[in-house]
């Protein structure tokens, strides 16, 4: 029971990561600056917007966690503008593809979902580790997820386990030089800086862990 | 005969560019804008979701050529093609062609009851069209010092 999340913690864990990233604006923004077009957020705080505006709705209802992260992706593809919509949209609409249990998804299947997403991504973007991209957030996360639930750790260790593997990834793009998306027209200029689409990524596990290990009030 | 998409991440471009590629073919050809967001028309940004809305609104048993600018837009237009059922997406093709020439060029070709990989072809040769005979030694770089 306590391993498994349930659609109430899903809603909550993308509103936590909504209102993250429309407090965190200005960091995205001035990030993208330095190595793009400083947009990153103005666009992911456009689409979160949209996001927490449609779980906020009471009305709003989802037949099952698939429909769930459809509805999602959607949003985010009509809404972000830049590159993130494309790729974050990827990225859930191929976890929406995942098997689950109806309402509720367990661990092994909610790792499944993130595996799912991080490789629809990769094949959107064709990006790999290293390449300085939201990719070296989100693949070190996954992969420290698996490696949690095969050797059997609780729910909770897992996202834990996630939310350290991804800042480093995140802190780790500072170092290297980006080669893939905008950032790359810069080429060694690149070094030196974090990733914005790395940060916004790092968010996503950050909030996942207080959203999604611990039970919603009233449910 | 073939439609066409252009997809820019500007509205005006790409509504602009539109106008003018129906212009020039004669409005015989089926050609659609997908610039800017759905919900925010003037945001600069590519949008999955317009681009199939665009599809749709051309389609034909002959296929669609998608023109776009650059960045997200290619990613968006393949994501555009993945919601469509395979025997559509078989027939859509995404053009190297630069998107101002290559849209005029195409819509030309398109008018003439070209085939798709031929409008295409047509279009993304419009990159070696010469516009100007240009005499380099006229044209001075400030010097700097
Ligand atoms: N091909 C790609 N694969 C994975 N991530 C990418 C790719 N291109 C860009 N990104 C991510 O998107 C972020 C930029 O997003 P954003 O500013 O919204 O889009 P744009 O580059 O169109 O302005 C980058 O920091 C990077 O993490
Ligand atoms: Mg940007």
């Amino acid at each position: 029971m306590a391993q498994e999340i349930t659609l109430g913690q899903l809603r909550r864990w993308l509103i936590l990561y909504a209102d993250r990233i429309i407090a965190e604006e200005e960091q995205l923004t001035r990030l993208d600056a330095a190595i793009g077009d400083a947009d990153h957020g103005v666009n992911m705080r456009r689409g979160l917007e949209k996001v927490r505006e449609r779980l906020l709705d009471e009305e709003t209802q989802y037949a099952d966690v698939g429909a769930f992260f459809r509805s999602i992706a959607m949003t985010l593809i009509s809404a972000v503008g830049g590159a993130a919509g494309p790729l974050y949209g990827t990225f859930f609409l191929r976890a929406a593809t995942s098997p689950h249990n109806g309402e509720r998804v367990d661990l092994p299947q909610f790792t499944r979902m993130l595996r799912f997403g991080l490789d629809g991504l990769q094949q959107r973007g064709k990006a790999h580790i290293n390449d300085k991209t939201m990719v070296d957030t989100i693949q070190p996360a996954v992969e420290a997820m698996e490696a949690a639930l095969a050797s059997g750790q609780s729910l909770a260790v897992a996202l834990a386990a996630a939310k350290q593997a991804a800042r480093l990834g995140m802190e780790h793009t500072i170092e290297i030089r980006a080669n893939k998306g905008r950032a790359s027209y810069l080429g060694d200029r690149s070094i030196g800086h974090q990733d914005p689409g790395a940060t916004s990524a790092y968010f996503l596990f950050e909030t996942a862990v207080v959203a999604l290990s611990t039970p919603v009030p009233k449910e | 005969m073939i439609g066409l998409v252009l997809v820019s991440h500007s509205r005006l471009i790409a509504d602009g560019l539109c106008q003018l590629a129906d212009q020039m073919a004669g409005g015989g050809v089926k050609i659609a804008p997908a610039g800017g967001l759905t919900d925010d028309p003037y945001t600069l940004g590519t949008d999955a979701a317009l681009i199939l809305e665009a599809i749709e609104s051309v389609w034909s048993e002959d296929g669609v050529l998608l023109l776009v600018d650059m960045g997200s837009a290619v990613m968006s237009a393949e994501m555009a093609l993945e919601f469509l059922p395979d025997e559509q997406r078989n027939r859509c093709l995404i053009s190297n062609a630069p998107l101002v020439e290559g849209a005029i060029v195409a819509a030309l070709h398109a008018g003439m009851g070209n085939r798709l990989h031929d409008v295409n072809a047509a279009a993304e040769d419009a990159l070696n069209a010469r516009k100007v005979e240009r005499v380099p030694e006229n044209v001075k770089d400030k010097t700097c010092g």
